[in-house]
């Protein structure tokens, strides 16, 4: 098997006394879609934050594309290929659509590829091509996890770190983005993904870890967890 | 780049003019005003780099200035200091006796602001919002305490005797320079990096952008140009003082850019042209009417009551343009905020 483009191990980390993730280990193959599933306060942000950079582990290992990134400056990250779509959108609100989706491609120089690329976000998102000149404040919540993403997708990921991209929107909309999940995917993005909506990450993704109290308490593949009596019970809200 | 230039060019040439003509028929007075007005165009939009574009809360402003101000100075004034050997007072001629270095000396002011800027930026790093006001504040109270323990230039007394290098030419060509350096750089990619800190800084980082790393870059912009602007204020004052440069100064201009609309460039000079020119032009009114100080009640009721009709400012974040003035009329919405055309 090819060598993991992420690989945690044994991380653990505070927020002064609070010990949000224990011990976490999980690693990422790629080409996949892996879904770090769990409830409210369970760490799945942590981790994201931590792969980041933005969060540091004093124990265990973080390696990204064979590379130690233990130590390494969020903002350089991006120029690797690694890329968080924060939660809760994080977008730009007094910037047009199109600034947002441009700064996106900061860490590029390659003026042509990033005309390019923002070509191709507004073909997989017409919604935001509508919206071009508006102020990414402006769209509703949807338009603005289209948005988010669009904007990761223009530094060119190899890794797309996706935080709760499903969070208070209506399920045609889940819908949608999940597809561009898919899509996304297939056009050679490795992703980790954290949701909540426990079935559709499931539905959407190859494997999935489920985090509890910032310790991962199950892994496996994902068909396998739709089946598996425990997650039904606990996140799919089936007996 | 070549376009920029011609603007330049141009601009420079209609300053001269200008200059020539305010020189040889308008009333002085009137010419001090509109240099001041100058000045604080100058300050107003290079703290809108800092406060509007990056979301930086400083009050350090008048600081920078003071450095400006006294290493110009330092370069252009005879400076005199009391020699205990030989009891008496000993001059030291200035290192630019000529209208030739001022403007040299005015870079080198701005400079040494800068590099103050730098400093002051590192501690932005790890503060925001009030604490980082106080920090700054902190900042622009050490300064003029140093100044006040120097007895070279002046101490507490000040320094008298500055040249009258400044004159509206001057001035004003450091207002296109201002301008022009901050229009370009807001639609660069620098100055969106900057806005992307000032929206959400964890998203900025995770796009890829240094907040540490733009967050000094704007503070040594914004300080150099308030180090120039204090070298052309000092210059036409021809005396300044560490009170010149109190905290109520850099105050001042952070009321320039809440009353134009933090985050516009239009809005910062229009704030600075009001700020500074309303004064003076109530100070008739007051004589007129025979009401002394009624001049500081309607400055302060003007404040309130646009902050209370227009919290977001005369121009909110939006940029003075053709398609602007149209929606400008009351009434009219106006959706696009922040996409300067
Ligand atoms: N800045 C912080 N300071 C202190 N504690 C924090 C901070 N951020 C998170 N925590 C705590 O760390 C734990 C994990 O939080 P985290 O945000 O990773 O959860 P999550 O799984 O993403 O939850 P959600 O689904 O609600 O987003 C929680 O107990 C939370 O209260
Ligand atoms: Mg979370």
């Amino acid at each position: 098997m090819a060598e993991p483009i992420l690989e945690m191990k044994d991380i653990n980390v505070y927020y002064g006394a609070i010990h949000a993730l224990k011990g976490i280990s999980l690693t990422v193959n790629p080409g996949e879609v892996v879904t770090l599933i769990g409830a409210n306060g369970a760490g799945k942000t942590t981790t994201l934050a931590t792969i980041c950079g933005l969060m540091r582990s004093k124990t265990g290992s973080l390696r990204y594309a064979g590379e130690d990134i233990a130590n390494a400056a969020t903002h350089r990250l991006v120029a690797k290929g690694l890329v968080m779509a924060p939660e809760g959108r994080g977008i730009f609100p007094n910037l047009t659509v199109e600034e947002n989706l441009l700064l996106g491609a900061y860490a590029r120089a390659d003026k042509e590829g990033i005309q390019k690329d923002l070509r191709h976000g507004y073909e997989i998102f017409p919604r935001l091509a509508e919206r071009k000149k508006q102020r990414g404040g402006t769209l509703s919540g949807g338009e603005q996890q289209m948005l988010a993403i669009a904007r990761s997708l223009m530094s060119r990921p190899k890794l797309l770190l996706l935080d709760e991209p499903s969070l208070g929107l209506a399920p045609l909309i889940v819908q949608t983005i999940f597809e561009t999940v898919d899509t996304v995917n297939k056009e050679g993005v490795t992703i980790l993904l954290v949701e909540q909506n426990a079935r559709i990450a499931l539905k959407h993704s190859n494997r999935a870890y489920v985090i509890e109290s910032g310790e991962i308490s199950t892994e496996g593949n994902s068909a396998d967890l739709l089946t598996d009596p425990r997650v039904k019970a606990a996140y799919l809200g089936e007996g | 780049m070549g376009r920029m230039i011609g603007i330049l060019v141009v601009s420079l040439a209609v300053v001269l003019g200008v200059n020539w003509f305010l020189d040889s028929y308008i009333d002085q007075y009137v010419v001090r005003v509109i240099n001041m007005c100058g000045i604080s165009i100058i300050l107003a939009v290079s703290l809108n780099v800092i406060n509007g574009l990056c979301g930086q809360f400083s009050l350090g402003h008048a600081g920078f200035m003071a450095i400006g101000a006294y290493v110009s100075a330092w370069f252009t004034t005879t400076l005199r200091y009391f020699d205990e050997a030989q009891a008496k007072y000993v001059a030291i001629e200035p290192m630019f006796s000529s209208q030739w270095g001022f403007v040299p000396a005015l870079i080198v002011g701005g400079i040494a602001a800068a590099i103050a800027g730098a400093v002051v930026g590192i501690p932005t790093l790890r503060l925001k919002g009030d604490y980082l006001a106080i920090a700054t504040l902190g900042f622009g109270e050490i300064v003029t305490i140093m100044i006040t323990n120097f007895e070279t230039i002046g101490g507490a007394n000040g320094l008298p005797g500055l040249p009258a290098y400044s004159n509206t030419f001057w001035i004003f060509a450091f207002v296109v320079i201002v301008v022009m350096f901050s229009w370009y750089l807001q639609r660069s990619t620098f100055g969106r990096a900057l806005i992307a800190i000032r929206e959400n800084e964890l998203a900025a980082e995770v796009m890829g952008i240094s907040a540490s790393r733009m967050k000094v870059m704007a503070f040594i912009y914004g300080a150099f140009f308030a180090g120039i602007a204090g070298g052309l204020l000092g210059h036409l004052l021809q005396t300044i003082s560490p009170a010149t440069f109190n905290f109520m100064k850099s105050i001042e201009v952070v009321v320039m850019l809440v009353l134009g609309g933090l985050g516009s460039m239009t809005g910062a000079i229009v704030g600075a042209i009001v700020l500074t020119a309303l004064p003076e032009a109530l100070r008739d009114v007051e004589s007129e009417i025979g009401l002394v100080g009624v001049r500081m009640v309607a400055y302060a009721l003007v404040l309130i009551l646009l902050m209370i009709f227009r919290p977001q400012g005369i121009f909110g974040q939006k940029e003075l343009s053709l398609k602007l003035l149209g929606r400008l009329i009351p009434g009219r919405k106006s959706g696009n905020a922040g996409g300067e055309e």
